[in-house]
């Protein structure tokens, strides 16, 4: 399943380019552009509409909430910054996202392998028990792993935070990473045995250069999902200082100030990284985070 | 894919040297496997199995728990919050296996008919979907804000409203939603073997009838699966109605997993918020058992 999803959008668009142009008996017509359109603005207009909010006054915003902001007001933004601690943030978000990162692309990294290319005594088995936890609601277990957590004097640490989303995307990593591992041909790592290599040899000089697109895959997505994650951020972090952006724009839109163009502004500078980062490399962002709405 | 490793072992070394190197083989996988393993136990297993336990005592999360048998459980089932919780949990079921799903595959679908800007739409559908939920949240609770919003446009306390609430928060988890199925459904469709529509449209059938007989019986098990985890996730979201409502006005908005962190957190019962997490596994428990009945009895290919 998950081989197939991933190669779809490569071999598959060529097809569906021929068969749109074989059957484009009316549906392809100027009614289905219109409803691509409204879905469109669908998409994009409430953004556009909270980046112009962050460019105005308050009473500008008040008096005419949809208008274009023909004077933008750009030291909202500043004021934002400030006010709404992103700085901190953005920094212990950085912290979190690549302390999560690299952890699960090195405890997946290993597993997978074990279970696609050492002959590791029961993978079957594991794989299932993988999927049944990675589909268990995260909320059955938050209330005792918050308790551990305190007792382990965890709580309210960002390596606390971290340990806790390796649990939490280590599984689904491990999934993808294994399913890509075994489309890799044996020949080569045989190759290498007979020349003396040792496992780990291998397994640096053979298995990780190939694997390579299958560890940025992950890497994306368990990007994506620890810089966005609140359920977690909002019970384990507690110090204000220690904050990730997601929670600090939360306690930021809770506080005393309720001015939504600094709410507008501070939303914008936590989108921008991950959009831009969405940006550059969308193809492989799309693919991994679908591959993961199909559940390895 | 163990078998032709074994098979290879075989063939180049004596038999009892080969069944050495393949326990030591082994034991090496299992090294490799210890860092997920402790991690899993450490964060997953180990809670969830505390979890289950603790379902059956009176803990508040700092003393030791005390033995109650399954008095939560019966609290449980005559709690009208729970009640309440529940319901607005299947409300939210039913809208996310309506709405989401219907804008997903009329998108994708709508996007194999066409031959420029594709990827354009694909992307700016996704972007939604890359958005924080707590941006998402403030996005909307910007637009339809009864001060300077649509709200005040229209008259309307969109989260202020005990009739109108709980429609609003789950449409706006759809906005930051819809555009992950579009993407999904298109990525299956475009497997689609392009015959079928050829002969589809000699057989003289419209767009609509194209997609009711190819595309929608050709995509089952993507559908079928995204309909699976729209059920399971819709019982355990959270995000939104945290955010935007807490749950209010008075309850109106409440949903399982705000009412288990309520229990836990605020009232200090992890005994009794363990119970309705317990609960919450229960239910996609059964909605993946029933999933694999299901398939097995129609023998979709998955």
């Amino acid at each position: 399943m998950t081989a197939m999803t991933t190669g779809a959008p490569v071999t598959g668009s060529t097809r569906a380019d021929t068969t749109a142009r074989g059957t484009a008996t009316g549906g392809g017509g100027p009614f289905v552009y219109v409803m691509l359109c409204l879905l469109l603005l669908f998409a994009l207009g409430p953004l556009v509409i909270f980046v112009f909010s962050a460019l105005k006054t308050q009473s500008a915003l008040a008096t005419s909430p949809l208008s274009v902001p023909w004077t933008p007001h750009w030291e909202n933004f500043a004021t934002a910054w400030q006010q709404a601690n992103m700085s901190a943030g953005l920094l212990n978000s950085l912290i979190v996202v690549a302390g999560t990162v690299a952890g699960v692309c090195v405890i997946a990294g290993c597993a997978a392998y074990a279970m696609a290319r050492l002959e590791l005594p029961g993978a079957g088995t594991f794989t299932t028990y993988l999927l049944v936890t990675s589909s268990l609601p995260t909320q059955m277990f938050l209330v005792p792993l918050f308790y551990l957590w305190t007792r382990l004097n965890l709580y309210d640490t960002l390596f606390g935070l971290i340990v806790v989303y390796w649990g939490l995307f280590s599984p689904f990593a491990t999934l993808l990473l294994r399913s890509f591992m075994l489309g890799i041909p044996r020949e080569l790592e045989e190759a290498a045995r007979i020349d003396g290599a040792g496992e780990l040899l291998v397994l640096f000089r053979v298995i990780l250069p190939i694997a390579a697109p299958g560890f940025l895959t992950i890497a994306l997505v368990t990007a994506l999902a620890s810089y966005n994650e609140f359920l977690f951020a909002v019970t384990f972090i507690q110090d204000s200082g220690k904050l990730p952006v997601s929670t600090a724009f939360f306690s930021f839109q809770q506080g005393f100030s309720q001015d939504y163009t600094l709410f507008g502004a501070a939303g914008v500078i936590m989108v921008l990284p991950m959009l831009l980062l969405f940006l550059a490399l969308q193809r492989r962002f799309i693919e991994g985070v679908s591959t993961s709405g199909l559940g390895g | 894919m163990l078998a032709p490793g074994q098979v290879r072992g075989t063939g180049t070394t004596p038999r009892s040297g080969a069944g050495r190197v393949s326990r030591r083989r082994g034991v090496i996988a299992w090294c490799f496997m210890l860092p997920l393993i402790v991690i899993n136990v450490l964060v997953v297993l180990g809670p969830s199995v505390f979890a289950l336990y603790s379902s059956f005592t009176e803990w508040s999360g700092i003393g030791a728990p005390r033995w109650i048998g399954l008095a939560n459980y019966v609290e449980l089932a005559g709690d009208s919050e729970f009640h309440a919780a529940l319901w607005h949990n299947i409300l939210w079921t039913a809208f996310f296996l309506v709405v989401p799903m219907a804008m997903g595959l009329f998108g994708a679908f709508a996007l194999t008919r066409i031959r420029r800007f594709r990827l354009l739409f694909r992307v700016v559908y996704f972007v939604p979907y890359i958005v924080a939920s707590v941006v998402t949240a403030a996005i909307w609770q910007n637009l339809l804000s009864p001060d300077v919003g649509l709200g005040k446009v229209a008259g309307l306390n969109f989260f202020g409203s005990t009739t109108l609430a709980l429609p609003t928060v789950a449409f706006v988890n759809n906005w930051a939603w819809w555009g992950f199925l579009v993407v999904v459904f298109l990525a299956a469709m475009q497997g689609v073997d392009p015959h079928l529509y050829e002969a589809a449209a000699l057989d003289g059938a419209g767009p609509f009838r194209q997609f009711w007989s190819v595309t929608l019986p050709s995509i089952r098990p993507t559908f079928m699966f995204l309909g699976l985890m729209t059920i399971i996730w819709s019982f355990l979201s959270f995000d939104f109605v945290y955010v935007l409502t807490q749950g209010g006005p008075a309850g109106t908005t409440d949903v399982l997993s705000t009412l288990l962190y309520r229990e836990a957190f605020a009232s200090l019962r992890a005994g009794y918020a363990s119970a309705i997490g317990v609960v919450m596994a229960l239910i996609s428990g059964v909605v993946v058992a029933v999933y694999l009945v299901m398939r097995s009895r129609k023998a979709w290919a998955i």
